[in-house]
């Protein structure tokens, strides 16, 4: 279990990164934190004819308040989000999520500009960028785009980045006022991937739901939005009945895995409870949050 | 390039200048190219946590760093904690709560109680089992692990706060 040969660079700017990468004629693999990467080439699934660091890179790692939306650098540590007073008052959500993401001293090193690019289909910083309505920016030698996250994400292990580019900033909108917010996570063990995981993100108006937003992890290719669970909510008067009806156009909506840790019946089934659990909480939080 | 290149690392407050390939992970210059067998390697992809050390301060697995990315870096391994003589309050606390059986995970389990109490010296006992949940052992159980990092915790604690008054 030894990585293959590759050629190495440390990059100093992101100039020097992507043109490395086009150098590498699409052979060329960034390495941020490395906590997916080098499992991937201790296992050889991967055989990159050089590698391309980017930890010495400066600013790329913050978390900025920039008005009507936070800018993350892609060399955010992981425990940084977690530990981010600015993250924890603007995203509760993501401030909760990131107490999922695996274990401290893998928190200490990997990175959200690689969780995204690596986009493993459980992984929660994928499905917390669609769910926060990520804009991603993207860099490569000649040009510099912005990629909605819901345009990211193409399948398992799969994104829209192309050979030579590379993921610069993470941008999050800001959420509307007295949002109410959950985020439940069911998985064999503390820090492993989700088997399924929902967050929710909404605003009571009245007895109305307003602004949903709802995220699912672990239930398939890719992360995904509950789009047809969210347009039969919003604007609906909130009841069990409503809610109940949400729960089963997920469970409909969801196509999971069986694999070694559980069926796709299981998936489908925890992937309702959970979806309920996150409502209902998301509710109540919007409530309380309306009340002061 | 694959032909080795120069790092300068200073381990256990000892500086090395060595030449490494890039393929090279931390987990082997430590064990192979220094004879720091202290720290273990179990899984090599990042699931198990026994060849947690810490870089700059912070714990991190040895298998999924190369060792040529720590140019100029600090790394802590178990063998820089404490002596058989001298051991350190953590290493104390694992003897005493008979926190070990065959002592395969215990150098992770060690460095990785050592960041978690630097980051929550408050830490209770959820919190405890949380910062332990990246490292398998297969002997004991956990549960004299997590008596064994209170008790660290507790004793650290009150040395500081001895330290503080005095």
């Amino acid at each position: 279990m030894k990585p293959p040969p590759f050629d190495y660079f440390a990059a100093d700017c992101v100039d020097a990164a992507v043109q490395a990468l086009v150098d590498a004629s699409g052979d060329g693999k960034i390495i941020a934190g490395g906590q997916s990467l080098l499992p991937m080439l201790n296992f050889r699934l991967l055989r990159p004819s050089v590698l391309v660091d980017i930890n010495r890179i400066p600013d790329l790692s913050y978390v900025r308040d920039d008005g009507d939306e936070v800018r993350i650098g892609p060399l955010t540590r992981h425990h940084t989000l977690e530990t981010s007073s600015l993250v924890a008052a603007q995203f509760p959500v993501l401030h909760e999520a990131m107490s999922y993401v695996a274990h401290l001293a893998i928190r200490n090193r990997g990175t959200i500009g690689g969780s995204l690019s690596h986009a493993d289909p459980a992984a929660e910083l994928p499905m917390m960028s669609l769910l926060l309505d990520a804009r991603l920016e993207l860099q490569s030698s000649s040009r510099r785009r912005t990629i909605e996250a819901s345009d990211f994400f193409l399948g398992a292990l799969t994104t829209a980045l192309e050979d030579n580019e590379m993921l610069v900033e993470v941008r999050l909108p800001k959420l509307p006022e007295r949002a109410g917010w959950a985020f439940e996570e069911v998985a064999r063990r503390s820090g492993d991937f989700a088997l399924a995981c929902v967050a929710v993100i909404l605003n009571s108006d009245g007895d109305r739901i307003s602004n949903i937003r709802i995220g699912m992890t672990g239930i398939g290719e890719t992360p995904m939005r509950a789009t047809d669970a969210e347009n039969l909510l919003a604007g609906q008067l909130y009841s069990d009945t409503t809610v109940a009806a949400a729960v089963e156009a997920i469970r409909a909506a969801v196509e999971p895995n069986t694999d070694l840790h559980a069926s796709a019946e299981y998936r489908r089934h925890l992937v309702g409870v959970l979806a309920h659990r996150a409502i209902v909480k998301a509710w109540d939080r919007s409530k309380e949050a309306a009340r002061d | 390039m694959t032909k080795p290149a120069a790092i300068r690392i200073t381990i256990n407050g000892v500086a090395y200048e060595r030449q490494v390939e890039p393929r090279l992970l931390l987990s082997d210059f430590l064990r192979i190219e220094l004879g720091l067998t202290g720290t273990h390697v179990g899984c090599e992809h990042g699931v198990c946590g026994a060849c947690t050390v810490l870089v700059n301060g912070d714990s991190a697995r040895s298998c999924l760093f190369l060792a040529i990315q720590l140019d100029g870096a600090v790394v802590e391994t178990v063998e820089g904690l404490g002596t058989a003589h001298a051991p350190h309050p953590v290493q104390k606390a694992f003897h005493e709560c008979h926190a070990l059986q065959c002592g395969f995970c215990t150098p992770g389990m060690l460095m990785t109680t050592i960041d978690l109490l630097r980051k929550s010296p408050l830490a209770n006992d959820e919190q405890i089992r949380e910062g332990l949940s990246g490292n398998l052992c297969r002997c004991t159980g956990y549960q004299n692990i997590v008596r064994a990092v209170r008790q660290a915790a507790d004793e650290m604690r009150t040395r500081d706060d001895n330290e503080a008054a005095s």
